[in-house]
This record gives structure tokens, sequence and C-alpha cells, in this order.
């Protein structure tokens, strides 16, 4: 998304990059709109980016 | 994308917000690193591992995790020696690429938006919470994260599980649950809602690590009440798994063991010892929610996660903001997923005029062409996946191995494949190889192969020149064991997929208009919602019900759990959808017959009774399913036989009335009646819920009333909790009962009598109360028929299947069908209006985008051999292939937007005039060749 236009029209904030945030990010994109995903750490992911496996198929998480 | 930033203020209005951020520095530059991770092996300084939650020592310069996004390193500020104390810069000329610019400052950004999704997620319980279990006082004493991350094969210890205190494999351990939730003394009253699922998981995996470790799991009540879950805690138990329904009081090192006090339901107090303790802790409310709210101006309630109401789920008290995932309250992935959906369509709702306006749509370079004349040029990308593969397959071997094969021009490993900075390696190489092949030896096609097509798409090659070997599952997985065969079966996967390589061809890729409007079965809560979110986008769909009016379930429902009278709430929604000019509801209807294929749908649907009946056909692009279920009604407890006997159901309308004895004094409520192992299988969910709201209702219009509850487990999950505490503080007795010693009910004349054993005071219980009330559970109206129509795989209780348990919840298996509400699973009002709301968003992707790509996968039609016998047309499940007229022949031909490409049609057809792309014939022969290949080899070099 590189380096962002500030003043676009059709954009919406999503606070947080976690897989609530990332899903938010990818259903508005599909929506048609502008996503900004503004997440505190250094990358997105959150939490689930620490699991190893997910109940109760025991997936691998990352 | 946004990182390492700050949100510090919001101001405007629903359509037109400035968000001020403060971006702080990561004193790298993104565009240069390349994530080769050179710098962090020259940093001299330590620095705590958050990732791996303290367990190992990183630097302060670093990426947390190989396919972290962006995969750009960063240098923590709070342990740098340069940011700290103004020396040592070692990083600087290590950095190949020069990316490292210590001159970075902290940059400020408004941002004009919209709408805002809050998404924080949730915060740690604090570590005096966890104290008590002398957690900071024995190394061997973790909470569940540092355990998950010990058990990941690429976490610290390389999936090794050993006691911090001395090195050994623990041969007992124990879970400890609810810690930090429905715990007072930490004021988090609530259940975490996932810490059950994840002990239980944690538990599995560890039992696969070593299958003669002891596991014990403490707990009050297990919460496994989402879809198929109680299934894997009954595998737990299966393979030896304790489950043990006590409070943990103390846990107190003793020599190197850690002595467990605990307290049982019948009054003892017992010991035991373990090798290592795992603390279940809770989901706290996010750091900043405070801050969030003081920002935004948002409710927070009395736990400080995000306030909603039952009818509102995702909107919070400010128009223009929703939000979605654990700030709405604790709660697992696929709860999460399917509120974000629905935190997207309402927010699309906000702004729906500025739809399309900020949008960039990525362009790919024109793809080369690549004909039969042109020279093969393969390339094998073999990945570690970290050590996931190559642990047990030699990897470099197998590289090396590629590198002899006929028309491979060049061979490498990868550390990570899919990782951002592997996908920039690819591309390149592709380029500077001109390769136009690539076979990538990895994971699971199913997870990863649309991220490497879109690589070749981004390098100019057509994605079906791609092929994929899965040697993590197929080799390293299946194989662990053994190494050696397990690299020679890598090789063999290897040769065939180059085999067959070189003979891929590039296929098309095709777009089909779609139909913008939808249709919707069943006009319950969650149909409703579906149809109302859609409308909102623009849309046109028609309601179908079965019955005479809409309202569905809710009309059964007098009031929430919250406190919100549900009449109220009905008739705003009924009214919306009736004055919707985007809405057309049918009732007394059915859907006859339907046919065609995401975006392009043609329905028959029946209406009317008798004379008056029609049928009218509707053409639409996408399929809601929302068919809704009903109250189960078990065939013993003496319900239908005694007017003692009453389901949740109708207590809850009886207390709604007037009759003067509405609320008698005595009163046994049995839970899981019928549900999870009797009649029914499954925990349906709402049912503990439900009690609780009508004993609190009792308990308001009697309060003499002297209720006992006989349960398997209270599963009050999240803020529900609080009416569970509220009803046993109003003197409501619970009283566990086992699955094998069921309480019985029988008639005496007009009496009514239980019989149960009580398990606190440890005997055999007579009585004859007032009302005995039974929680019956769930299930779904009709789903046999509609899925033989759709195409729709239901599980064994016969409720839909999504395509993916935890990342795709409300889309069906058929593209451009969708599920939600009952039809999906049990769950509450509140949840089931979320899943419509997701599922309205995900059916509204096509209509907005208003043509949908067909998969280049397809089945093709020879129309020389065929010879018209019409064989594959009876024999497709999808309603792909039709026949036409070509003179005064009949000739198969594929529908390729309806095509699954299963195969079924090009293995049945008796002069093999179809295949399929991407698997033809030719393909499958010179793969099945390559493999005995190998057996020839090995005789001449013997």
């Amino acid at each position: 998304m590189g380096k962002a236009i500030t003043q676009r029209e059709g954009a919406v904030m999503i606070l947080g990059g976690g897989i609530a945030g990332i899903q938010a990010a990818l259903d508005m994109t599909d929506l048609g709109y502008y996503v900004y995903l503004v997440e505190k750490s250094p990358a997105v992911g959150g939490v689930m980016a620490q699991l190893d496996k997910t109940f109760p198929t025991n997936d691998c998480s990352l | 994308m946004v990182t390492n930033a700050d949100f510090l203020a919001l101001d405007g209005k629903p359509g037109n917000f400035t968000a001020k951020l403060n971006i702080r520095p990561r004193y790298i530059d993104a565009d240069a690193c390349t994530a080769c991770g050179l710098c962090t092996q020259y940093c001299p300084k330590h620095h705590s591992d958050a990732y791996n939650e303290g367990l190992s020592i990183t630097r302060p310069i670093h990426i947390d995790y190989a396919q972290a996004v962006p995969a750009t390193y960063y240098i923590d500020p709070s342990s740098c020696m340069f940011l700290q104390h103004d020396t040592c810069q070692i990083c600087v000329p290590v950095c190949q690429s020069h990316a490292i610019n210590f001159n970075q400052k902290p940059e400020s950004r408004d941002l004009k938006v919209g709408a805002v999704i809050l998404s924080p997620g949730f915060g740690k319980i604090a570590p005096e919470t966890l104290e008590k279990y002398s957690y900071g006082k024995h190394p061997d004493i973790v909470t569940a994260y540092e355990y998950e991350r010990m058990t990941t094969a690429s976490g610290p210890f390389l999936g090794e599980i050993k006691c911090f205190s001395d090195g050994r494999h623990p041969k007992s351990m124990a879970f400890i649950q609810c810690v930090g939730s429905r715990d007072l003394g930490c004021d988090n009253g609530y259940c975490s809602s996932v810490c059950c699922m994840y002990a239980i998981k944690e538990a599995l995996v560890t039992k696969e690590h070593d299958p003669e470790v002891d596991i014990t799991i403490y707990y009050m009540d297990i919460r496994t009440q989402g879809k198929d879950f109680d299934a894997a805690r009954e595998r737990a138990e299966a393979i030896g798994i304790k489950f043990v329904r006590a409070k943990v009081a103390d846990v107190t090192p003793w020599e190197n063991h850690l002595k467990l006090t605990y307290s049982t339901l019948d009054g003892q107090h017992k010991f035991d010892s373990h090798d290592m303790v795992i603390l279940s802790v809770g989901l706290e409310s996010p750091k900043d929610a405070q801050k969030i709210s003081d920002i935004t101006g948002i409710e927070l309630n009395k736990y400080d996660f995000c306030k909603t109401e039952t009818f509102a789920p995702l909107e919070t008290s400010q128009d223009g903001i929703v939000v979605a995932g654990a700030f709405q309250g604790p709660k697992d992935i696929p709860e999460s997923v399917t509120q974000s959906s629905g935190a997207a369509i309402l927010a699309s709702t906000v702004m729906k005029k500025q739809r399309g306006k900020g949008t960039v749509n990525k362009e790919y370079p024109d793809e080369l062409s690549v004909t039969d004349d042109d020279e093969v040029r393969i390339g094998v990308f073999v990945c570690h996946c970290g050590i996931n593969i190559s642990s047990v397959v030699d990897c470099p071997d197998v590289a090396k191995d590629a590198g002899t094969m006929e028309n491979v021009t060049y061979y490498t490993e990868n550390l990570y494949s899919c990782s951002q900075d592997a996908q920039e390696q690819i591309k390149n190489t592709i380029k500077k190889e001109k390769l136009n092949r690539v076979v990538i030896a990895a994971c699971s096609p199913r997870t990863h192969e649309p991220l490497f097509q879109e690589t070749l798409k981004d390098a100019g090659l057509n994605r079906n020149l791609f092929e994929m070997v899965n040697i993590r599952d197929q080799c390293s997985w299946v194989h662990a064991n053994e190494p050696v065969a397990a690299t020679a079966k890598s090789k063999d996967l290897v040769r065939m997929a180059v085999s067959k390589a070189a003979r891929i061809q590039p296929l098309p890729e095709q777009t089909v208009p779609v139909i913008p409007k939808a249709l919707i079965l069943g006009g319950g809560v969650a149909g409703m919602t579906a149809a109302l979110s859609i409308a909102d986008q623009g849309f046109h769909s028609v309601l179908v019900e079965q019955s005479s009016g809409i309202g569905g379930n809710l009309q059964n429902l007098k009031n929430t759990l919250a406190g919100d009278t549900v009449v109220n709430h009905l008739k705003t929604l009924t009214a919306k959808v009736k004055k919707s000019s985007n809405i057309d509801v049918v009732t007394d209807a059915r859907l006859a017959q339907t046919s065609g294929f995401i975006g392009n749908f043609s329905s028959v649907i029946e209406s009317g009774k008798g004379t008056s009946k029609k049928e009218q056909t509707y053409d639409h692009g996408v399929i809601v399913v929302a068919t809704g279920g009903h109250e189960h009604r078990p065939d013993k407890y003496q319900l239908g036989k005694s007017k003692k006997v009453m389901t949740q159901q109708e207590l809850e309308t009886k207390l709604a009335g007037r009759a003067k004895n509405r609320a008698p004094d005595s009163i046994v409520m049995i839970q899981c009646a019928g549900s999870r192992g009797d009649d029914l299988t499954y925990c349906s969910k709402v049912c503990c819920n439900h009690a609780m709201k009508n004993i609190l209702k009792i308990k308001e219009i009697n309060p003499e009333s002297q209720i006992i509850v006989l349960y398997r487990d209270i599963r009050t999950y999240g803020f529900a909790e609080d009416a569970y505490l509220e009803a046993r503080k109003k003197g409501v007795i619970f009283i566990p009962y086992d699955v094998d010693r069921k309480p019985e009910v029988s008639s005496k004349g007009t009496k009514v009598q239980v019989d149960f054993f009580d398990s606190i005071m440890q005997e055999d219980v007579s009585m004859t109360p007032d009302l005995v009330v039974l929680s019956v559970g769930i299930v779904p109206d009709g789903t046999e028929e509609l899925s033989k129509m759709l195409k729709l795989p239901v599980n064994a209780n016969g409720f839909f299947l999504e395509a993916h348990v935890k990342l795709r919840p409300v889309e069906a298996a058929v593209d451009g069908i969708y599920i939600c509400g009952l039809a999906h699973a049990p769950k509450p009002v509140e949840e089931t209006i979320v899943q419509a709301q997701a599922a309205a968003a995900k059916a509204s992707m096509p209509l907005v985008n208003g043509y949908v790509t067909v998969d280049p996968i397809v089945s093709s039609v020879e129309e020389d051999k065929c010879i018209g016998c019409g064989i594959c047309v009876s024999l497709c499940p999808y309603g792909a292939i039709q026949m036409k007229k070509v003179g005064k022949k009949k000739k198969a031909e594929t529908v390729s937007a309806s095509c699954k490409a299963c195969g079924i049609c090009a293995s049945h057809c008796p002069t093999f005039a179809i295949s399929m792309g991407g698997f033809t014939n030719e393909q499958l022969i010179s793969q099945i060749e390559a493999f005995g290949n190998n057996k020839v080899e090995e005789k001449v070099n013997a």
C-alpha cells in the first residue's frame, strides 16, 4: 500500500491488526473501499500469529 | 497498512472523520530491508523476545517471525545501545542494503476516513492475579501463552516440552482453568470463552509429543459450546486426558514438583503433585481500552470491553464507529472473523456513497506467452518451513536431486517459501532465469497455492504454470520417524511434479457477470437481518419464508438475558423489511428448484396454498441460507405427558403471561435434556443462558421460589456469566449430574417426581416439584432437502457445513451460497445477527464487483470425440455439464462457472473426450511414469 494519500475519499480506518482487523480489512477491500489498517506493533497478525495450532482441528495457525 | 502507529485523536462525523496518528520510527527503511537477518546476527545486545513470550532472547534489531507482515526488521528503542547510550551502531555497516537509518523521526499523519472499525483485540491478565498460583515463584508454572510457544515447532525450544527448572521432560502436567476469568478476586466476573478450547488443544498436542504424559485439567465447567467442540473434548477424554471438576486453592513448589491443593464439589480437599502447571489465563480487556474510549467517545461496559446491545452487537455508542473481535467481548477466532465481516458491512453502509472512490486496482504485468515451441525451463524451490520440513526431510538433498532432472534449469531452497521476501526472490528468479514453469515443494496447496500463483502472475507468468508438492504433510509429518524414507519420497514427489510441469499449459482466466440480486431463504431474524444489510448496500433481494409471516423464532421469545423486550425489536425489524423497496417478501413459500452458479442463479419459488398456489422464477447472483431451527422435543422426561413438565421456551411464554401461579414455589430444571449424548450429540449453546434468563424472571416474580438446576456443565460463556452468578446469589441450587447417571422424571398421578443423584451431598434424592423445566436443545429445520437441492454438505447433526471453520465461517462450500443463523449451528440471537451481517457482507462482494472470476481448472469437452451419450450430465454433482445440439448430434458442454473441477465427468467418459484443465491424461500419466522411473535408475546404479 506504500505511501498513502491521506486525503482520499472512500477510505476506512481499522484500528488493530489482529485476525479481526485483518479480516475486516480484506472484507472492506472486497466491498470496494480503501483501507488503513492501523497497528501499534511493528507487524500485523496479533495473537493468532503466536499460536501453534487451532482448536479443534489442530490446523496450523500461521 | 500503517504499523508501529499510535492512535491519538479522532474528529469529524460519520462519512467524514479525521484520525490523527503518530507513527513511531522503525529505524529501518522498509523499502530497502531485504529481511536477510544479518543485522540481528551482529547486534551485540540481548533483548527479551516478546513474540516468544519472553522464553527466548532476541536482539533489539529483529523481526518477530519469518512470515511477519510487513517483512521489515525494526529496532526496539528500549534496548538499542545507540538509541539508549549513543554507542555501538554495529548494524549500520553490516547491512548490505543500507537500510538502517537512525535519523528516522516519529511521523504524525492525518487520515481522512468515512468510518472506523475498532478491532484492538484483548489484553493480558495482570501478573498479580497469577501470583496466587505461585506464578513467578517456580519456573515450572507457566501461562498457556508461554506453553503454546513451547509446543510450537518453530518456537524457542523447537517444540520440545521440558521443565524450566531442570530440563527434564514432564511426566505429569496440570492445567488450571479460569485463571483471571470467572474470578471476582480480580474483578473479572466474565467467562473468557476460549480457555477450555485452547487447554484441550494444548493437552492434545502434548499427548502427540508424548503419549505417556499424564495430563489433568482442573475445571469448574468445561465450556466447549461451539459447533462440534464437544467432540474434541470427548476425543481428549478418550485418549486419557483427565478432567477434574475442582477449584484449585493453591500451588506449592515441593522439591522438584508442584503440589496442587484443590477442593472437589463434594467438599473434599485433595492434593496432587505435578511436574508442570499451566495456567489457562483468560482474556482481559485491551490495555488501551480506556484510551480508545476517551478518543472516540465510545462507551465501555463494566469490564472495560466495548459496550454493545443484543440487537446491535457490532455498533458502538458512536455513529460511524463499529467494533469487531475480542474487544466486543472475549471470543474465539471464528466468532472474531464473523464479526469482522459483519462490521465491514456496517462500515460500508455508513459510507456507501464513497464506495470505489478510494480504491486502486492492482495491475499485473502482461502475461508472457508460453507455447509448445518454447524451451521448457523449470525452476524448483524447496521449502524448509523453518524446521517443520527440514528436521525430517533433507531439503538440500531434495533440491540438488531436482537439479539433475530433465528441463530443470534452476533449483534452490527457502527457509520459508511463503515469506514476503521469498516471493520477491521467486519473482526475480523467474525473470532472471527466464523460467516458464515453477515447482514449489512445501506445504499444502490448499492453503498456499493461491499465494504462489499470485507471485507467478506478478512475474508475468500464467498462474497455471505452477505445480506444488506437499512434502510437509505427505513426507515430514506422516514419516516423522523415518527421515531417510521421507527424503526419498520427497524426491519422488518432486520428480513427478517436474515431469508433469513440463507438460502443463497456460490456462485462460475468465470472468462472468453477476446478476446484482440475492435470494434469501428463511424469514427469521437471520434472514431479515441479511436482507436489510444487502438492501443497505443497494441490492435487491427476495426473502422466502415457509410460514405465513416473517419473524421466525423471535416470535417465541419475550425478553433477552440483557433485559431487552424482544417484541419491540421484532416489530422494528419486520417493519423495516416490509418497508424496504429492495426487499420482496414471499410467505407460505418454498424453494422448488434452483440451477446455475455464482453470479447467475435461477430459482423457482413456489408460494401460496390451494388455488392461489403459484410459481415464480427469480434470477439472482447469490443465495443466503437462513432456514433456522426449532426446539427439539425429546420423547422422555414426561414431556408432553405431564402438564407439570415443559421446555424453557414454554416456560418463557408462561412467565410473560399473567397466570397467578406462573412462577411456583418449587421448580427443578434439567439441562441437556436430549442434548450432549442424549438424543442429540451436541451442545445447543443457548440452553444455559435460556435457563438463567427464566430463573431470574422467576425470582423477580416469586423470590421465594426454590429452584434446583441439574446440569452437566453450566455454559454461560462471556458476559452471561454475570447472570449465573446472580442466580446463585439468589439462592438457586446447581447440582451437576453425570451422563451415565441422568435424572429421571416420572408421573405419579397429577404429581411429577424427579429422581437424581445429588453429587454434592453424595446421595440419591427424590422430589416432587411443582414444575419440571427441560433445556432441550435445538435442531435444524429441513436442511436435508435443501442440502440436496443446493449441493451443500451438512455435518453429522444436520447443520450446514461452512467452507472453513476458522477462516470462512459463513461461506458454503458451493460458491455464491452463504449460511447464517440456526441452520449453521445453535446460537443465541446476538450471534445470529452478527452472522447474518457477515453473510450479507460476503454475499455483497460479488454483487459489488459485478463479476466473478472463474477458476481456470475446469473440465472441457473435445467435441469430435464426444458421442453424446450423456453419462457425464447424469453424473455431474454440480449441474455443470449440459447437452447441446451440434448439427444433428448431441454433444456435451461444460458450464465453466459451475464446474468445481471434481473430475467425475472426465473419469467416466467412455471415449476420453473430457479432460480437466491442469490435470490432463497426458500430464497424469507422465507423473505416474516419473514415479516408476526411479526404480529404473536404482537398478542402473546397482
